[in-house]
């Protein structure tokens, strides 16, 4: 509502201005509301470790966060507007497609998964990582795939791509397992450290994140089988082809000049903020090949 | 808003293979109905027994009556569901505490237990609020005709307790229904868990949040009309005011 308020002062403004050479008038959407409000507002997740999360300060930092400052950098110069404010606002799961809807936010710089049925709702920029879903249990369990689950209870957050997979599979492989839905990824890791699931099923990077923290980090295992691929993009507006366009080429820019090796390096193979804790995990294949021929697809084909 | 509708998102299939968006619902809504008419008779009766307590004359059953109210009264609803799902378990000897892991559909006995027993709180101060109201006459003259302390509460003053707190224990049927979506936390997948399963899955967040808004007003509309009911089926008349006719 206000957006559209906005929307149609900014046109009568604009029909009012016709005879003068106004600059910047061939903008639109996204780029047009930065131009005439001056800042820029990007979405972060508070505990998406090493993507975008809070560190000991509450500062809002991660690997994600750090690519989407690229962009900014990228709107500051497309706008001719080296002043433009940044303004930082935290998002869950829940709250990003309506405050990205409403206007609240521009960028939502953290974890999400990118896949069709979502680019229906929002856009996506060029992929940013590529996860892969495994499962984590205890070593004591030796579960070494899926199919040593049969009829055991497993674990996965409610409402994530994960559990859907898990749950799908489960119907088409007739695997008969207990499929628990948790609240949130700790709660879902709770679940296994006290026995009420046998495995977590998950992005592996955020299983890698979470058995690190963990009290007993050799206590676990997680399989080696990938049962899915999932890209990982910056989430935009979608039909907004202006703002895409500078986005996607800003993404594309980091990674043909190598500066994406610095950053993944910097928070993926050394120790980061608050704890300390080095996630070590070296560049997956289909990552390498994002970075080769920079695509923003949400066909997981497209990596196998 | 730069939304992008799409109402025939019900008639899609979930993702999870088990049938339409609208069936998850349906699934949502039986839970949440099962959640709640399950803790509700849970509440009612624990919470007339411990309310009639709080009422005796002997102070030590009033003093640990008290301490269940308050118990259950103080402690946050979400932290006694994590209490009865996290701790509990751990607290039994393995055995058992193993056993109570892999039950199934466990999410939804312990989200019945810590809904009822927390309701069941909040019903027992109804009741002996209801109790404490009943001229002190009736209970003299139920002495006076020789009833004993147990007939005195069966015949003259739960009976006329009941139906005076009619109203606000339609209040606490409609706060079990709504507070049943806290049994999302432990994993029960109810309305508001479907809800916001279907907004992860297809990102239609308003769709599905509309959806469960209508589910809960249709569950919490009939409650009301269910008690609109008692309430004058039960009436005594020249008694209790009946509904609507207050001037």
């Amino acid at each position: 509502m206000i957006t559209t308020l906005r929307y149609l002062a900014g046109a009568a403004l604009a029909a009012a201005l016709a005879s003068a050479p106004a600059q910047g008038a061939d903008l639109t959407g996204t780029l047009k509301k930065i131009k005439e409000t001056g800042t820029i507002t990007i979405g972060h997740r508070d505990a998406s470790i090493p993507f975008s999360y809070l560190d000991d300060r509450q500062q809002a930092i991660g690997y994600a966060l750090e690519l989407c400052m690229r962009v900014v950098e990228a709107v500051k110069t497309e706008l001719k507007m080296p002043g433009l404010k940044m303004v930082l606002n935290p998002v869950t799961s829940a709250t990003r497609i309506p405050l990205m809807a409403n206007g609240t936010i521009d960028l939502e710089c953290g974890s999400t998964t990118n896949n069709l049925e979502r680019e229906k709702q929002v856009s996506f920029t060029i992929t940013h990582f590529v996860t892969a879903t495994r499962l984590l249990a205890k070593k004591s369990s030796n579960i070494k795939s899926l199919a040593d689950m049969k009829g055991k209870t497993i674990v996965s957050t409610a409402g994530t791509t994960n559990h859907k997979l898990v749950t799908q599979l489960n119907n088409e492989r007739n695997l008969g397992m207990n499929v628990l839905a948790a609240k949130d990824h700790a709660e879902a890791f709770l679940m296994v450290e006290s026995g009420r699931a046998v495995a977590f099923a998950m992005d592996d990077i955020l299983l890698y994140g979470l058995a690190a923290s963990s009290k007993n980090p050799q206590n676990y295992a997680i399989t080696s089988e990938a049962l899915s691929v999932e890209p990982y993009g910056i989430m935009l507006r979608r039909d907004d082809p202006a703002f895409q366009k500078l986005v996607d080429n800003a993404m594309t820019k980091t990674y043909k000049n190598g500066d994406i090796n610095k950053i993944y390096d910097k928070w993926f193979l050394h120790p980061i903020p608050p704890k300390g804790v080095n996630l070590n995990l070296p560049m997956s294949e289909q990552f390498k090949k994002v970075i080769e021929h920079p695509t923003r697809s949400g066909d997981p084909k497209d990596y196998m | 808003m730069h939304y992008h509708w799409n109402w025939g998102i019900f008639f899609e299939m979930s993702p999870e293979g088990t049938g339409t968006y609208l069936e998850t619902f349906v699934w949502g809504f039986g839970w949440t109905v099962a959640t709640s008419l399950s803790a509700w008779i849970m509440a009612l009766v624990l919470g007339c027994i411990v309310g009639v307590l709080r009422t005796t004359s002997s102070p030590w059953v009033v003093r640990i009556a008290n301490g269940y109210v308050e118990l259950f009264r103080n402690i946050p609803l979400i932290v006694q569901m994590f209490l009865w799902y996290f701790v509990l378990p751990e607290l039994v000897p393995v055995g058992i505490g193993d056993w109570l892991k892999q039950l199934p559909d466990a999410a939804f006995y312990n989200a019945v237990i810590a809904l009822g027993f927390f309701t069941s709180a909040r019903v027992a101060e109804q009741v002996r609020a209801g109790i404490q109201s009943i001229p002190r006459g009736q209970r003299a003259a139920a002495t006076a005709l020789g009833l004993t302390g147990l007939q005195t509460y069966r015949y003259v003053l739960v009976p006329m307790a009941l139906r005076i707190i009619v109203p606000p224990l339609t209040s606490e049927f409609m706060n079990v229904v709504k507070n049943s979506a806290v049994g999302l936390t432990i994993g029960l997948v109810e309305l508001t868990g479907r809800a916001r399963a279907m907004q992860e899955f297809s990102f239609q967040v308003f769709e599905a949040f509309t959806a469960a808004t209508l589910a809960y007003v249709l569950i919490t509309i009939s409650i009301v009309l269910l008690m609109r009911w008692l309430e004058r089926r039960v009436a005594i008349p020249g008694f209790i005011a009946r509904a609507g006719a207050a001037h």
